[in-house]
């Protein structure tokens, strides 16, 4: 019985001591899925009630303050380019030919009828400047293990008051997470999957957004490629490059 | 008898006057409150109906579920063949297509960045065809304040006292916007006709009104529409109408299962205004009750304090061998010629009050300011002169007046001869 007693406590502390604290966790996230600078191509399709549409585009993204994407199609969303230069976003439309600063609650709009807002888009900060993480459990996801964090924001400026991330223990790379809302709301969900090594970094190639609050199936993510560490020229992050 | 009975009321002021000037004074309240509040419930509802609701409304179920939310995500689609099906099936309305939006209407300053900004309502319509009667229906000519109509494609008109908070003048660019029907942002270019004031605040608060095929454009709703208006062509809502309508319509045109099937809604089934129909339609009896309990308590008291006084005259009659029956009906004869000539100084002056509120009107655009409601009230609310008010008083004026009369007399017949003898002895 003491043998058996003693069989379970260790294994119970080898466990406990086995597994990283949450903090380190979240930074082996951040060093996956933040770079330097990356340069990657997407389509996202939105699924909605009616039917689905297919948009294409092109990111550039330096750290975490400058980004700039070009959509590609459909037609009627060609040509149009967004500019994020620390907390400001600016968006071109070529039919209007006019450059307009997005802010406030336009911020909360969906991107391009998507279930990513303007705001999810802005928002490339690390999780653990932003967020103090917490283990609360495991799971298993499609046959990998996980560590089920729960994030709660330490800072004011975010756009979800708490997060819960299922993280894969071998991978470290986000394979669900949860958005919530001060309330408590669940607000969106995703699923990452198609998980590939680029450069010595896991990455989820698909990820499928899913609004809470909004009807239809969703929005597939998908980064059809991707570079880190690119030499991006500056002119490429300026109001200016809109127009061009 | 008539002749004598009228020269006793002419000469004896104190038998006459009270019950004159009551009577008068109800049947003016009357006639006036009638056509004030009917005024005020006509304008209400088919400015509603202009703008908002229309006499009968068609759109998917699933939009008119969230009607609230304007959402054109769940707009119909393939509406220039529904519109065709619609005048062929009920060739006695008239079928108009709206968009109705919200969106930001962006200023641009001479280098295209922003110099204001301020949020909207807008209405896409069909201003454009020559055929088209809805410029007419929104008063849009009268409600011009500065530059033109939209005549050409890209135009667009702003509420006036929103071009003056966005310091926008006609000829000017600006830029809405707004969500396209897919859920993107759409970013759309118009320059600025002209400004219109529609007299209520929520309308002129902040509205833009285009053509709808601006607003297809920039809402990517190719052959799509929010809702299909009906109006009725004798140009008011009316039940009976309506009625057949929607049931004729239910059968050819709605599937249960699909979300985003037709469905029809009266105006009475909208914005709560089916109260308000009601009450319109009832407005002349509420009225002709309310005072003619209100009239008959105080005249049976009159009657009552007249007969009192009138207690010697009345024993005199008994004791020279008049019938009590014979002084009962002089008295309700008398009563009679009280209540007709009230009734026709009382119409006189109602009319004449209504006439004044249904020229000059009564701003109440303090009260409405903040009004939220989809019910568009003026800002500017008139009475409404109508056939019925040139007789309605007669109702109250008259019967109240006998009424209060036979009431009065029963309880003065209910003493005893002897008891009134007496009481002329005293």
């Amino acid at each position: 019985m003491k043998a058996l007693l003693t069989i379970v406590l260790m294994t119970i502390v080898f466990t406990v001591y086995s597994q990283p604290a949450a903090e380190e966790i979240i930074d082996r996230v951040d060093r996956n899925m933040s770079s330097e600078n990356r340069v990657f191509e997407s389509t996202m399709t939105i699924k909605g009630k009616r039917g689905s549409r297919i948009i294409t585009s092109r990111s550039y993204t330096a750290g975490d303050k400058k980004s700039f994407t070009e959509y590609f199609s459909p037609p009627r969303e060609q040509g149009t380019k967004m500019l994020k230069l620390e907390n400001q976003l600016w968006i071109y439309s070529p039919s209007t030919d006019r450059i307009i600063q997005i802010s406030g609650h336009m911020l909360r709009q969906s991107v391009m009828g998507s279930d990513l807002s303007y705001e999810d888009m802005m928002e490339d900060r690390k999780l653990i400047d932003i967020y103090s993480a917490r283990v609360i459990g495991n799971d298993n996801i499609d046959n990998r293990q996980t560590w089920i964090l729960e994030l709660t924001a330490k800072v004011e400026d975010v756009a979800y008051a708490k997060r819960k991330i299922w993280i894969d223990t071998e991978r470290y790379v986000p394979l669900k997470e949860e958005l919530y809302a001060k309330s408590g709301q669940l607000l969106k969900r995703s699923i990452m999957s198609n998980v590939i090594r680029i450069e010595g970094r896991w990455f989820p190639a698909t990820i499928q957004f899913k609004d809470m609050l909004k009807q239809g199936e969703g929005t597939e993510f998908k980064i059809t490629s991707i570079k880190f560490n690119q030499e991006i020229p500056e002119y490429i992050f300026t109001k200016a490059a809109l127009k061009q | 008898m008539i002749r004598f009975l009228l020269k006793g009321l002419v000469r004896d002021k104190s038998r006459s006057l009270l019950p004159v000037l009551v009577v008068a004074i109800g049947v003016m309240l009357a006639v006036f409150m009638r056509g004030y509040i009917s005024g005020i419930m006509v304008d209400m509802i088919e400015q509603t109906a202009r703008f908002n609701t229309g006499h009968v409304k068609v759109m998917t179920k699933a939009y008119a579920d969230n009607m609230d939310q304007v959402p054109n995500d769940l707009a119909l689609i393939g509406v220039d063949t529904l519109k065709d099906d619609l005048e062929k099936t009920f060739p006695d309305i008239e079928w108009v297509s709206r968009i109705k939006f919200g969106g930001l209407i962006d200023v641009p300053d001479e280098n295209g960045e922003t110099k204001s900004q301020g949020p909207a309502m807008g209405i896409g319509l069909d201003l454009l065809s020559k055929k088209s009667k809805e410029a007419e229906r929104l008063n849009l000519a009268k409600s011009l304040v500065r530059g033109n109509l939209p005549v050409s494609k890209g135009e667009v008109l702003l509420s006036e006292d929103f071009s003056r908070k966005l310091k926008v003048n006609p000829r000017d660019k600006v830029t809405l916007i707004g969500s396209t029907m897919n859920g993107g942002m759409t970013i759309y270019n118009f320059i600025v006709s002209g400004t219109v004031r529609f007299g209520n605040t929520p309308l002129d608060r902040g509205s833009i009104i285009a053509d709808i095929s601006d607003v297809q454009l920039a809402m990517d709703m190719n052959d799509s529409a929010g809702e299909i208006l009906g109006f009725f062509k004798n140009g008011y809502y009316e039940d009976e109408i309506a009625a057949p309508v929607l049931a004729k319509f239910d059968k050819k045109f709605v599937n249960e299962g699909d979300e985003f099937s037709p469905v029809m809604l009266r105006l009475r089934d909208q914005e709560g205004l089916g109260l308000y129909v009601g009450l319109t339609d009832s407005m002349g009896a509420i009225m002709t009750f309310i005072f003619f309990i209100a009239m008959s308590l105080v005249l049976w008291n009159a009657g009552l304090l007249g007969g009192l006084r009138r207690y010697g005259e009345v024993g005199i009659r008994i004791a020279i061998g008049e019938g009590k029956g014979h002084v009962y009906r002089s008295m309700i004869s008398e009563s009679l010629m009280i209540g007709i000539a009230g009734t026709v100084i009382g119409t006189a002056f109602g009319l004449g009050l209504s006439w004044l509120m249904q020229t000059h009107g009564l701003d109440i655009s303090e009260f409405t300011k903040n009004a939220t409601t989809g019910i568009m009230m003026p800002n500017i609310v008139r009475s409404r002169i109508t056939p019925p008010d040139f007789y309605i008083g007669f109702i109250p004026g008259v019967v109240s007046t006998v009424t209060g009369t036979m009431l009065s007399g029963i309880g003065i017949f209910k003493r005893k001869t002897a008891q009134l003898f007496k009481e002329l002895e005293a």
